[in-house]
């Protein structure tokens, strides 16, 4: 092992002093600059929105916004992954619509069969993101075209199943998923119908909010530890230093592709067990991959790759939605809504734009 | 003399690399044993970067055999080749601007527990191993994109023997390095060479190799020439070995005359400690070729007075008059008339899906406008003259330019800058990848140019070019001009040992 080329003299290393632990710690902050700018800009627009309200700080408007930020905050979440590699998934809105219409058939019936159904839409959502991958990796076709035109075709498959909105879902799941935890183990009957006193802290929590955090800690930051999560930082960072250090590049594309898919399966289902229906509306696909491409710009996460990540994605669609929600309670004219949507956009890409002053040779800034 | 080379770990049998029509490698044999530092000389083009390439599995080659410890091998990657304890440091860093320290040490097996990455046990090996090079002050947490150059080379070494060479291949490792760093390089390749690693160790520094050296090999246009034990031969007979070969004459005769008045003045002229305190002369219908080894601020030099590069401190005279571009547009204007045939025709100097007539005209624009559009008569004119003029041959300006042949290709990028009528003309290496009928012609072109009076500075890794084509010579070497070589000094001898930075006519120290 190591030892091999470690003198046989040299002194163990030493251990960090508390002055460089606390050194790392600005290290750490300095690094995610622009996570933490994203939430701040978030927690500064939603304190201002709740003293706003005249219901505001309370469990019911929580559990509104939660409701209307989810699915956007998967489909970003989604989008984030190909853009770490350095590129952009034209199909997020699309898979997510087509799972959106797979469930309106498949989510109800018997607990057994809702679960089945539940299974099946993450897994044709995967499997959509599968087909991309291997058509970028095998096709050897940029993904921004690759997606373009599986978005068509998921599009297509929406259509098939919903030629008309409609359809319908589990009526149990659709309350206890959009509202509070107290509501959703009151609806199951767990944890003595939500009375429980070990589950009061959390009892105030909107449903999707909770989901949010754990397909955050239960998917997200177990891969990004894995040899293949690593890998597509690698990749966007620089494709031929992770080539030559010996990765894993084919596997951890079409593993980004995969992933992608499946959260944008997840945002497709549950969009259907919030609206309790299915609809394969092309316009509202459009919008939400085009809204995910400014979640993760305003999360910090360079188009080019390499840097950033799916955390921040989530609040840069916090701070796209709050900004909608804003709408109503400051009572602006709706209209003038995208164009503060785009001032916002336009002013977080210019941050990361700084970085091109202190470039020294100007032609690196095309390169 | 006894074998150099005994009990070898690595050999090479009859290996040859061809690159297109180009052969890189030729029939080469070579060996290397375990527990030396082993040197390996030669000029730009010698062969000595395939060499390593083949070794550490990023090219094959096209015939021949490569074993380890006896065992035929062939690497299909990389990775291959760290299997087998080849582990190379590159000259182009092989790093993860956005990943950490740690990250980039353990990149290709990182300690994991449950499958999972240990990133605390990646942390203690990435300290272990920073410290093992005395580099303790580089946080394992950085990002490596914030760490300075030296920095992420030292880095990339402890990456290296985190992998537990055999072979450690080190392809120019210190020259980005300071020199405290330079001196732990030093002690770890000691250490190394006693717990018996075979290492390889390319080097421009002489005095590196006086240093360090074991054994030397010299390659010479891409074969292997010799290869010797320390002290076995001097310094002059190393450089012998080095060129070796005769200079033919397809070079245009030079004009014999005093030095002309100064068309290009710089002076002081430092950029970022890639350029140091440089000042340089070019007069009116003079040739001045910038020559030394790859990568010693001749490009950096080209750039900025192009205007390429920020942060440029001295000063540029221009036909006595000061200026200072601040890109490309200024340096070309009308007042300044600097022109640049660029590094890399394919990227810089063409846009390849256009056609000839677009890229001959694209520098010139401002000449063809009359009002807000283009007068394509007078571009139709001007795009004919330059074709006739530098002889391009087209089938038609309206092809696209890609379609021509490389000589062509580059005859276009230096007619387009022709046609703006520039008063300094900058080359960076423009004959690189030509065949040898099209190089003359660009010889015989310059030549005209400059007795038209344009000032015309060189840079080509091609000696023999220099030798040939250039009035005077300006040898850099880390950023800084260490000689000027002028009519009949300039010979092969004198730019290689300049370009080394020794003397050689001083006596032997390998």
């Amino acid at each position: 092992m190591s030892d091999q080329v470690l003198p046989a003299d040299a002194a163990p290393a030493a251990p960090r002093s508390g002055r460089r632990r606390g050194g790392d710690w600005l290290l750490v902050l300095r690094q995610n600059g622009s996570l933490l700018f994203a939430i701040a800009l978030f927690a500064l627009l939603y304190l201002g929105y709740h003293l706003a309200h005249p219901r505001g700080f309370t469990t019911q408007v929580l559990v509104q916004n939660a409701n209307e930020a989810f699915t956007l905050a998967m489909v970003a979440m989604a989008q984030t992954i190909p853009v770490l590699l350095g590129g952009l998934d034209l199909s997020v809105g699309a898979v997510m619509t087509m799972v959106n219409c797979i469930a309106s058939h498949l989510v109800i019936g018997s607990p057994g069969q809702i679960a089945l159904g539940i299974l099946a839409c993450l897994a044709s959502g995967a499997l959509a993101g599968f087909v991309n991958g291997c058509v970028v990796v095998y096709g050897r076709i940029p993904p921004i075209i690759a997606t373009l035109a599986t978005a068509a075709i998921a599009i297509g498959v929406a259509l098939l199943l919903r030629p008309t909105p409609g359809g319908k879902l589990d009526e149990d799941l659709n309350w206890a998923m959009t509202n509070s935890v107290a509501d959703f183990a009151e609806t199951f009957g767990l944890a003595d119908g939500g009375k429980a006193p070990w589950l009061a802290p959390v009892a105030w929590l909107p449903v999707p909010v909770v989901l949010l955090v754990l397909v955050v800690v239960l998917v997200w930051l177990p891969f990004r530890r894995t040899v293949t999560g690593r890998t597509i930082y690698a990749i966007g960072s620089s494709e031929s230093a992770a080539y030559m250090s010996g990765l894993p590049l084919n596997r951890a594309k079409i593993a980004a592709f995969t992933l992608a898919g499946f959260f944008a399966g997840v945002g497709g289902l549950f969009l259907a067990i919030q609206t309790s229906s299915g609809n394969a509306d092309l316009p509202q696909a459009g919008a939400y991959t085009l809204n995910s491409i400014a979640s993760v710009v305003i999360g910090g996460t360079s188009l080019v790759g390499g840097s950033g990540g799916p955390v921040g994605s989530i609040f840069g669609t916090l701070v796209l939605r709050v900004i909608s929600f804003g709408f109503r309670v400051f009572d602006i004219p709706p209209l003038l809504q995208p164009l503060f949507e785009g001032l916002v956009l336009l002013a977080a890409v210019s941050l990361g734009a700084a970085r091109a002053l202190r470039v020294r040779n100007t032609l690196d800034l095309f390169r | 003399m006894p074998d150099p080379i005994a009990d070898p770990f690595l050999t090479l049998s009859g290996v040859t690399k061809r690159y297109g029509g180009v052969r890189a490698l030729e029939g080469v044999d070579f060996a290397c044993s375990r527990g030396k530092i082993h040197a390996i000389l030669g000029e730009n083009g010698a062969g000595k970067s395939t060499l390593i390439k083949i070794m550490s599995g990023v090219v094959a080659p096209d015939e021949g055999v490569m074993r380890v410890e006896r065992r035929e091998v062939s690497f299909a990657s990389p990775a291959e080749a760290n299997g087998a304890g080849v582990v190379c440091i590159f000259q182009e860093l092989s790093l993860l601007p956005d990943l950490s320290v740690a990250d980039n040490i353990c990149v290709s097996t990182p300690p994991r527990r449950f499958g999972l990455i240990d990133k605390g046990a990646q942390r203690r090996r990435a300290e272990e191993l920073l410290a093992a090079i005395g580099c303790e002050d580089v946080n394992p947490r950085s990002r490596v994109r914030d760490l300075p150059l030296s920095r992420r080379q030292m880095v990339e070494i402890a990456k290296a023997l985190g992998k537990n060479p055999k072979l450690l291949i080190l392809d120019e490792a210190t020259s980005a390095l300071t020199s405290a760093d330079v001196e732990r390089v030093y002690d770890v390749l000691g250490r190394l060479r006693r717990q018996d690693v075979a290492i390889l160790y390319i080097s421009h520094r002489m005095h590196e190799i006086e240093a360090l050296a074991d054994v030397a090999s010299v390659f010479r246009n891409g074969r292997h020439i010799e290869t010797f034990a320390k002290g076995a031969r001097s310094n002059a007979a190393i450089v012998q070995m080095m060129i070796g070969r005769e200079i033919s004459s397809q070079y245009p005769p030079k004009p014999e005359r005093p030095r002309p008045a100064p068309m290009l003045e710089v002076r002081g002229l430092s950029w970022e400690g890639r350029l140091r305190d440089i000042s340089l002369d070019v007069g009116a219908g003079e040739i001045v070729g910038l020559g030394g080894l790859d990568g010693q601020g001749q490009k950096e030099l080209l750039l900025a007075l192009f205007g390429v590069l920020r942060g440029v401190k001295g000063e540029i005279r221009v036909g006595g008059k000061a200026v200072s571009p601040r890109s490309p547009a200024d340096a070309k204007a009308a007042d300044v008339g600097i022109a640049l045939v660029p590094e890399d025709r394919k990227t810089e100097g063409l846009m390849l899906p256009m056609t000839v007539a677009e890229n001959l005209a694209a520098a010139s624009l401002g000449r063809f406008a009359s009002g807000p559009f283009i007068d394509r008569k007078a571009e139709d004119i001007a795009v004919g003259e330059a074709i006739r003029e530098l002889q391009i041959k087209v089938g038609s300006p309206e092809d696209p330019v890609w379609t021509l042949s490389g000589g062509n290709q580059q005859k276009v990028v230096i007619a387009k800058w022709l046609m703006t009528k520039p008063r300094v003309i900058l080359l960076n290496d423009p004959t690189r990848g030509i065949d040898v009928g099209t190089k003359q012609e660009i010889y015989r072109l310059l030549r005209r140019m400059a007795d038209e009076g344009a000032a015309i500075l060189f840079y080509s890794t091609d000696y023999d070019e220099l030798i040939g084509c250039c009035d005077r010579v300006a040898i850099l070497y880390d950023g800084a001009v260490v000689r000027e070589l002028e009519g009949a000094a300039i010979t092969e001898t004198a730019i290689v040992a300049s370009s080394l930075n020794i003397d050689a006519e001083a006596p032997a120290h390998v």
